[in-house]
Order: structure tokens, then C-alpha cells, then sequence
């Protein structure tokens, strides 16, 4: 298992020089001078060259790549211009602030996902079918700046119910002590309830809002996985043989039909980490969608570079963690390097 | 790991995460909101310290309440009745007395001002910032040189409460120029501490915490999310402000922004769209405060070096085909002064901002477009800068058809935020839409920068021209001197040929929209048109 891990990982070293140099590349070849929008609104020709020399732009391009390749070989990601702060203290900062949104919008959709996909499974052309369906259609349909400013209108602006959405934690709670950065996490270690009630309250809007996103991929993937194997030999051999229908389906069935919709859970997770940017700019979410989208828009290189090879990272580590599982799951896969 | 053992795991946390959280409350809470100010606004400072690399707008607030000047502004009734910075009358800040000679000015510091680390602040800590001011670069040496502030040589330190500034020559912006924000007066020996032989001005220290005797103090910053700032219980630059606590955070989604005020979370936020202004004023449930931009003026703008435009004519034709008044109604909702339609007779003003003669008449464009040549018009591209599209998108659109009517066909260019001040300063868009607004509030300094042969990148049209450049420098010397009857012609001269000439067309002057809860008051409006906290009240 170990030497697996390994050899995988090494196989991941040249596709990250790619994207280190990819990145690198594109970034520069972006319309947009930074020293010019960094020079401020009244800034002279003067101005403006003073500022690229500062931040070394008046250097050729394969001396600001070495420097740059340097500095990422020491975890130096470079400084961000528009937050003024180091892109490693950033990322660090906020992608745990994206992954809790994240993680708790997808276990929130799976809960819902797969008992809706299973039974549309077991009871094709019924009303639960029907159900599964329209929910899954209305659910990728509906664009989630959409979805999520209806939330914020429904439950916060007309009734009440939910708090201001005004990012991670009300305004005159503190940041519990960090230890995973996830704040119900940390929260539950300080024991600290109320800022866990706080944290989890302002997570409960932005966390629907993702759930209703990706509930479409992720029950329409486990009702047609659950439909191949309802109809497979094993299972016709199990209902033959007399086993009560829950054992056939919990037992037989779901478990067969588990690892496409693994594979699914994958795609949707890295998807939306990076691509929840809406969600993270509608309730003032300090995440790492909304980081990248902010430096990309105003030129600033160090933060886009950062943020591509910080994704890249987390492809590759889950594609690992999911090749794992498939072994867990089904000891038929085997692993090859 | 066992599958059935992973198996068995998953239910567990998806049973755990059910558990509902328990409700506990507390009562210390509700006390802090009443001490709080709670602003929201679209986007947050990128460094505390003006005099940093690229600090952004929002870092001039910071600035502005963190950090105090020798000397600072009276208010006067401004319009509407809102407390309105006076440009001609200065108070003194850290200073508690100012003597303006013939070439010099001398200030004389309040003895009880302190930093907020309860280090005195002397003469030198004034020398060590204005040296500072004009020797880092980038925008905060430019913005010193606009008042003749050039040389570390022209602020002398006389005693340990005295400082002398000497003139480089006769300017009447210099006194103006050290009451904004650049010249703030920094902890010298506590900066001097953290700075490095690479850094030798503490830039990098200043970046990340306040080093000031201002009235407020950042206490907590994290960048993009929110900056929390405290009283500094021992300002000596004025009286006690009466907010204990500001928490300035970041919402970028204007409908939650209005939300959050009509829902009574937030206390005060600026920079929402137009339309919400106009409908919270009516709704009448928050205070709304709209004053026009000192100094500043959205206009339409042409490269009198690319044909046609090189043709006062065809200058002239578009001046008559603008829109104005939609433009008024449909983008603005009124919120905006109108800076067109002026009656005929009526005479130059020595003002600045003030509205041209031109109204929307299709039939003489269409004609003077025949005069210059053009009798079935042209085609060419019309650039706006997509950062601010919220007003310059549907103004474009606008523009562009009531071009069309004179058979103007343009094509809309929209350019990224990013690239809008790349683009200008390539001097080759055509036709587009810009604003510009200048911190000192004089004719002569709008239109040194705007329309002066030295083509300084706001002279987005590339005009020169040899009797512009006569006036402007006139009224400059003639104001340095005093000789009020010169100045006043030379205002009227180049306020008249640039109507004339027609480089640029005004439009409006923007107004800055504030809206706070009914239990904020003291808003004043500042030429750098951010927010004082010291002024403003919650009840």
C-alpha cells in the first residue's frame, strides 16, 4: 500500500512542474498591467515605473521565473497585492473557511441524494422516481448566485430566521483557536457551544445552497448505478435465494453500486472547492474561489499561481484518497502504480 | 481499514452531524452592538499604510482615522445641509498652532499628543514622515509634489515641538496639500525599529498594523473579510469621538449590502447601486445622505489625435448627440448634478465643476456632422471600464444609440478594471467614458491634470493646445500671488475654451450616496469622500 502511495505521488511531480509553468506563463500573458493598477488613481508614467520596479515586473521573464520557482522551492508563494498578505498565510486561511462550506454542502447532499437515488432505483416510474427526477433537474438548473440570494431573501431578509450573511461567524463572535481551521470543528475542541451555534448557523444558508447544486450529479449517478446492478445476475441470484429485499438492496446492491457514485462524490467535491465562488461572494464568504476570482481580476499573479497549484495538489491527493477507498470498498479493484 | 469498518464510520458521522447544536446564549453580546459601528462596503483596504506599495482607496480610510496630520479642515453647511469640508479654513490637528510666512509655514505641536503606544510625538517623528512622504515613490511622492512638497531638505525640525516647512517656490496648493491624507505623521522610532536595510522607511511594518496617534487604532485586519478598529482613548488631535468600536466588513453582493441595512444588521454602507439608494430614500426607513463629488466630473471623452476627433466639429456633433437628460433619469436616478444645458446666456462662472451649454439636439449634430464631412457618420469603438459597469454600462448603451440616430455606429469596448488604466494610458481609445475628481478643490487643479499640454495621463484625450496651457498656467501664478482679477479671466479663458474645444464632454458631477441607520448621524463629507469616524454618533 505504502510503495503504491509512493509511486503514485511521483507520478504526480511532473504534472505539477506543468502547472507551475503553465501558470506562470498564463498569468503573465494576461492583458493588464499590475503596476498600473497598483499605481493608484493618480499615478504618472513616473509612478507606474517605480512601482513595477519594486515588484520586479521590469525584469525578463526567465529571471521572474527562476525567482519565482526559487521562492516556491523555500514555500514562499509570493506576497498578494490586493490583500497585501503572503499567498501561503492566504490559502492556509481561507481554504479551510471553503472546505467546511464545502464539505458540509456535499455530506448535506449526500444525505439527501442517495436515499432519493436508491429508492427512484428500486421504484422506477413512480411517484419517488418522478420526485428524484424533477428535484435533480431543478437543482442543476437553478444557477446557485440564484438559489443562494433566494435563500438569503426567504430566510434572512422576510423571515428572520437566518443570521446576517455576513461570512464565517457574526460579527462580534471571535475565531475559535485554530486547530483544523474548520470552525465547528475547532469550536467542539474549545468547547465553545456558542460559537459553534454561531459558526453553524451562518454555514447553514451557504452549505443549502451548495447541497441543492450538487444534488443532481450525485442522485442521478446513484440511481443509474443502482439501476445496472438491481439488474444484474447476483442480485436476481439474491432475490432467488430468498433474502429479504432490505439485505438485497442495502447489502448486495448499494455497495456494488457505490463506487461510480465514489468517483462522482470526487468530481463534485474538487468542482466545487474551487468553483463555489458565487456562493462565497453572495454571503461574503471568505473562501478561496473568491480569492482566486478578486486576484484575477484586478492582475495580481501571485495569488492566481498559488491557488492553480494548490488545486492541483488537492486533485492529485484526491484522486489518491479515491483510489484508496476503491480498494476499501471493493477489494476486486486492485491498485497499480 | 476494513470495508465494513469504513462503512460503519460514514453512518457514524453522517448520524453526528445531525445532532443539533445546543442553544446557548449570552447577554455581553447585545451590549457590544450598542458601542459598534458596523459598516459594510464592497471591498476592503489592501494596506494600512498610505505611503505603501499600490494601497487602495479603502486603505485610505484607514489612514485617514488611524493616522493624524499637522493639520486638517473645518466644516461648513455643505449641500443639503450635510457637514461639508471647508477648503479655505484649516484646523490644527497635531499642531496646535500654525504660522504661514512669505516662504515658509511653521508649526508648533500640541505637547500632550502621543502615539498610540504612548510615545510623545515630537518634530522629528513629523520630519521622519513628510521626508518619508516624498522619498517612497509611487502615488503618496506624486501627491506631495502636486502641492511643491518635493525634497526631504524643505522640512526642517527647529526645536523638539517646532517644525518649519520651506516652500519650494509660491504655491497656493502647499498649505491645502499637507492637510490630506499623505502627509500623516507616523511613529518614527517604533517603525524605524522594524525597519530593515531592504526597506529602510518600515513600509512592510506599517503594511500590517497602525503606527499613528490617530483617533482610532486597527486592532484586528485580516484581509478581504473585515478590519476592526478601536478608540485611541488619548487622541489629542480633537474631541473624544463618540464610537467605541468600528467593525468595517467586506460584502460584495450589493443586494446583501441593502439587506443588511433594511434589516437594521448594519449601521452604514456606501457604494450601493443607484436604484437602491433611490428606493431606500423612498422608503424612508434610513438616513440617506447624497453630495455631489468636490472636484469631479463623469464625461464623455474623444482622442483629438485620432480621426475624426482630431475635428472640433465632429467634437461638437457628438456633444449634441448625447442623451444627457435619459442618462440622468435612466442611469442615475437622479442622483447626480447635471453638468449640461446651462442657458445661453448665461455667464462663465470662476467655478469648476460647471455645466456646458450643450443639450441633446439630434438635428444640429446631424448637421454639423454633414459640415465636417461626415454625412453618414462613421464608425468606431466606444470603452468604458468594466470595474465601474454598474453606471457605465447602460450609459454606454445609451450613448451608443443615440449615436446611431447620427450615424455614428459604434461598437461597445468593455475593459476589465485591471486593464481600464493600461488602456487609457496608451492614449488610443477613441470614444469612452471616464471620471476623474481631484482631492484639492481648484479650477487650476483639475485642469492641470485634465487638460495641460504636459498630457498627464487624465488628459485622456491627448489635447494640447498653446492658449489652454496659457491660461492654466496664468491662473496658477496668478493664484500663488494673490492677483485675484488675473486668475478669475484666466479660470473663465480655459473653463471657456474647453467648452469650445470640446476634448471632453461633462455629463454630471457624481454624487457620493451614504446610507446609515436613523440612529447614525455626523456624517461629513471629505474630499477623499471615504468616512470619518470621528464625527459620526450612534445613538
Amino acid at each position: 500500500m505504502l510503495t503504491m502511495i509512493g509511486k503514485r505521488l511521483m507520478f504526480a511531480i511532473p504534472s505539477l512542474i506543468g502547472v507551475v509553468i503553465v501558470t506562470f506563463l498564463l498569468t503573465r500573458a494576461l492583458p493588464g498591467d499590475p503596476a498600473a493598477y497598483f499605481a493608484g488613481p493618480a499615478a504618472s508614467k513616473e509612478a507606474i515605473e517605480q512601482i513595477r520596479k519594486k515588484l520586479d515586473f521590469d525584469r525578463p521573464l526567465i529571471e521572474q521565473f527562476f525567482r519565482y520557482t526559487n521562492d516556491l522551492a523555500h514555500g514562499d508563494f509570493g506576497n498578494s497585492l490586493t490583500t497585501g498578505q503572503p499567498v501561503a498565510t492566504e490559502i492556509r486561511n481561507r481554504l479551510p473557511a471553503s472546505a467546511e462550506l464545502t464539505l458540509l454542502g456535499l455530506v448535506v447532499s449526500v444525505m439527501i441524494a442517495i436515499p432519493l437515488g436508491v429508492l427512484a432505483a428500486t421504484r422506477p416510474g413512480s411517484w419517488i422516481d418522478h420526485l428524484c427526477r424533477i428535484t435533480t433537474t431543478a437543482g442543476v438548473s437553478l444557477p446557485v448566485f440564484f438559489t443562494g440570494l433566494v435563500l438569503v431573501y426567504v430566510f434572512y431578509f422576510r423571515l428572520g430566521w437566518s443570521p446576517a450573511p455576513l461570512g464565517r461567524l457574526d460579527v462580534f463572535y471571535s475565531a475559535p483557536p485554530s486547530v483544523t481551521g474548520l470552525y465547528l470543528i475547532d469550536a467542539l475542541i474549545a468547547r465553545d457551544f456558542e460559537t459553534f451555534r454561531s459558526a453553524l448557523s451562518q454555514l447553514i444558508l451557504p452549505a443549502a445552497t451548495l447541497a441543492i447544486f450538487s444534488l443532481a450529479p450525485i442522485a442521478r449517478m446513484t440511481r443509474a448505478s443502482m439501476l445496472a446492478v438491481l439488474a444484474s445476475d447476483f442480485v436476481r441470484t439474491a432475490r432467488a435465494s430468498g433474502l429479504s429485499p432490505s439485505t438485497v438492496i442495502v447489502t448486495y446492491a448499494f455497495r456494488n453500486a457505490m463506487l461510480p457514485v465514489i468517483t462522482t462524490l470526487s468530481m463534485v467535491f474538487s468542482f466545487l472547492l474551487g468553483a463555489n465562488v458565487l456562493v462565497e461572494k453572495v454571503f461574503a464568504w471568505p473562501g478561496i474561489g473568491s480569492y482566486a476570482v478578486e486576484a484575477l481580476i484586478s492582475s495580481d499573479f501571485a495569488p492566481v499561481q498559488g491557488f492553480v497549484l494548490t488545486m492541483a495538489v488537492m486533485y492529485v491527493l484526491l484522486n489518491l484518497i479515491i483510489d484508496i477507498l476503491y480498494g476499501v470498498i471493493d477489494p476486486r479493484v486492485r491498485l497499480e502504480g | 481499514m476494513k470495508r465494513r469498518d469504513f462503512l460503519k464510520s460514514v453512518t457514524g458521522v453522517a448520524a453526528g452531524a445531525m445532532v443539533p447544536a445546543p442553544a446557548i446564549w449570552s447577554a455581553a453580546k447585545a451590549d457590544a452592538r450598542s458601542e459598534t459601528l458596523l459598516i459594510v462596503s464592497e471591498s476592503g483596504p489592501n494596506n494600512l499604510d498610505i505611503h505603501g506599495v499600490g494601497t487602495n482607496v479603502p486603505g485610505y480610510e484607514v489612514s485617514w482615522n488611524c493616522y493624524d496630520r499637522l493639520i486638517s479642515h473645518e466644516m461648513k453647511s455643505g449641500p443639503g445641509g450635510v457637514p461639508y469640508y471647508d477648503r479655505d479654513k484649516f484646523k490644527p490637528e497635531l499642531a496646535e498652532d500654525m504660522n504661514v510666512g512669505d516662504m515658509s509655514v511653521t508649526f508648533k505641536l500640541k505637547k500632550k499628543a502621543t502615539f498610540h503606544d504612548g510615545a510623545p510625538v515630537t518634530a522629528k517623528d513629523v520630519k521622519w514622515s513628510l521626508d518619508r512622504a516624498v522619498s517612497v515613490g509611487g502615488f503618496p511622492t506624486f501627491q506631495m509634489g502636486a502641492g511643491s512638497l518635493t525634497k526631504p531638505e524643505q522640512f526642517v525640525v527647529v526645536d523638539d515641538n517646532t517644525v518649519r516647512i520651506d516652500f519650494a517656490r509660491k504655491d497656493r496648493l502647499t498649505i491645502p496639500d499637507l492637510a490630506v491624507i499623505v502627509p500623516c505623521v507616523v511613529n518614527s522610532e517604533l517603525v524605524k525599529k522594524n525597519a530593515s536595510e531592504k526597506d529602510p522607511w518600515g513600509l512592510e511594518y506599517t503594511k500590517q498594523q497602525t503606527a499613528g496617534s490617530g483617533a482610532y487604532k486597527v486592532t484586528k485586519w485580516t484581509a478581504g473579510t473585515e478590519v476592526i478598529m478601536e478608540r485611541n482613548d488619548a487622541w489629542a488631535g480633537g474631541p473624544l469621538p463618540k464610537v467605541k468600536r468600528v467593525i468595517w466588513r467586506m460584502v460584495p453582493q450589493a443586494g446583501n449590502r441593502r439587506a443588511l441595512l433594511e434589516r437594521g444588521d448594519a449601521d452604514i454602507s456606501y457604494d450601493l447601486p443607484n436604484k437602491d439608494f433611490v428606493e431606500l430614500k423612498d422608503s424612508g426607513k434610513l438616513n440617506i445622505v447624497s453630495v455631489p463629488y468636490s472636484n469631479g466630473v463623469q464625461y464623455i471623452g474623444m482622442n483629438v489625435k485620432i480621426p475624426p476627433f482630431d475635428n472640433p466639429k465632429v467634437r461638437e456633433a457628438v456633444a449634441c448627440a448625447i442623451p444627457y437628460q435619459k442618462i440622468m433619469d435612466a442611469v442615475l436616478f437622479g442622483l447626480a448634478k447635471p453638468m449640461f444645458g446651462a442657458a445661453a446666456d448665461k455667464a462663465t462662472e470662476v467655478a469648476w465643476p460647471q455645466p456646458t451649454k450643450y443639450v441633446t439636439d439630434i438635428a444640429r449634430a446631424k448637421a454639423l456632422l454633414a459640415e465636417a464631412g461626415h454625412p453618414n457618420g462613421f464608425e468606431t469603438t466606444l470603452s468604458f471600464d468594466l470595474g465601474f459597469a454598474g453606471v457605465n454600462e447602460p450609459l454606454c448603451v445609451l450613448v451608443q444609440e443615440s449615436l446611431a440616430q447620427i450615424g455614428i455606429k459604434t461598437t461597445i469596448n468593455k475593459i476589465p478594471g485591471a486593464n481600464w488604466r493600461t488602456e487609457l494610458n496608451k492614449k488610443v481609445l477613441p470614444l469612452y467614458t471616464n471620471v476623474f475628481s481631484g482631492w484639492l478643490d481648484y479650477p487650476e487643479y483639475f485642469f492641470i491634470w485634465c487638460y495641460d499640454g504636459k498630457n498627464s495621463i487624465f488628459n485622456t484625450m491627448s489635447y494640447q493646445s498653446k492658449a489652454m496651457d496659457e491660461f492654466i498656467h496664468g491662473a496658477v501664478d496668478a493664484a500663488a500671488v494673490g492677483n485675484t482679477a488675473k486668475y478669475d479671466t484666466d479660470v473663465k479663458g480655459f473653463v471657456d475654451l474647453a467648452f469650445k474645444d470640446i476634448p471632453r464632454i461633462p455629463l454630471y458631477q457624481p454624487y457620493v450616496n451614504v446610507a446609515m441607520q436613523k440612529n447614525v448621524s455626523g456624517y461629513q463629507y471629505w474630499f477623499h469622500r471615504r468616512l470619518d469616524y470621528r464625527a459620526l454618533v450612534k445613538a
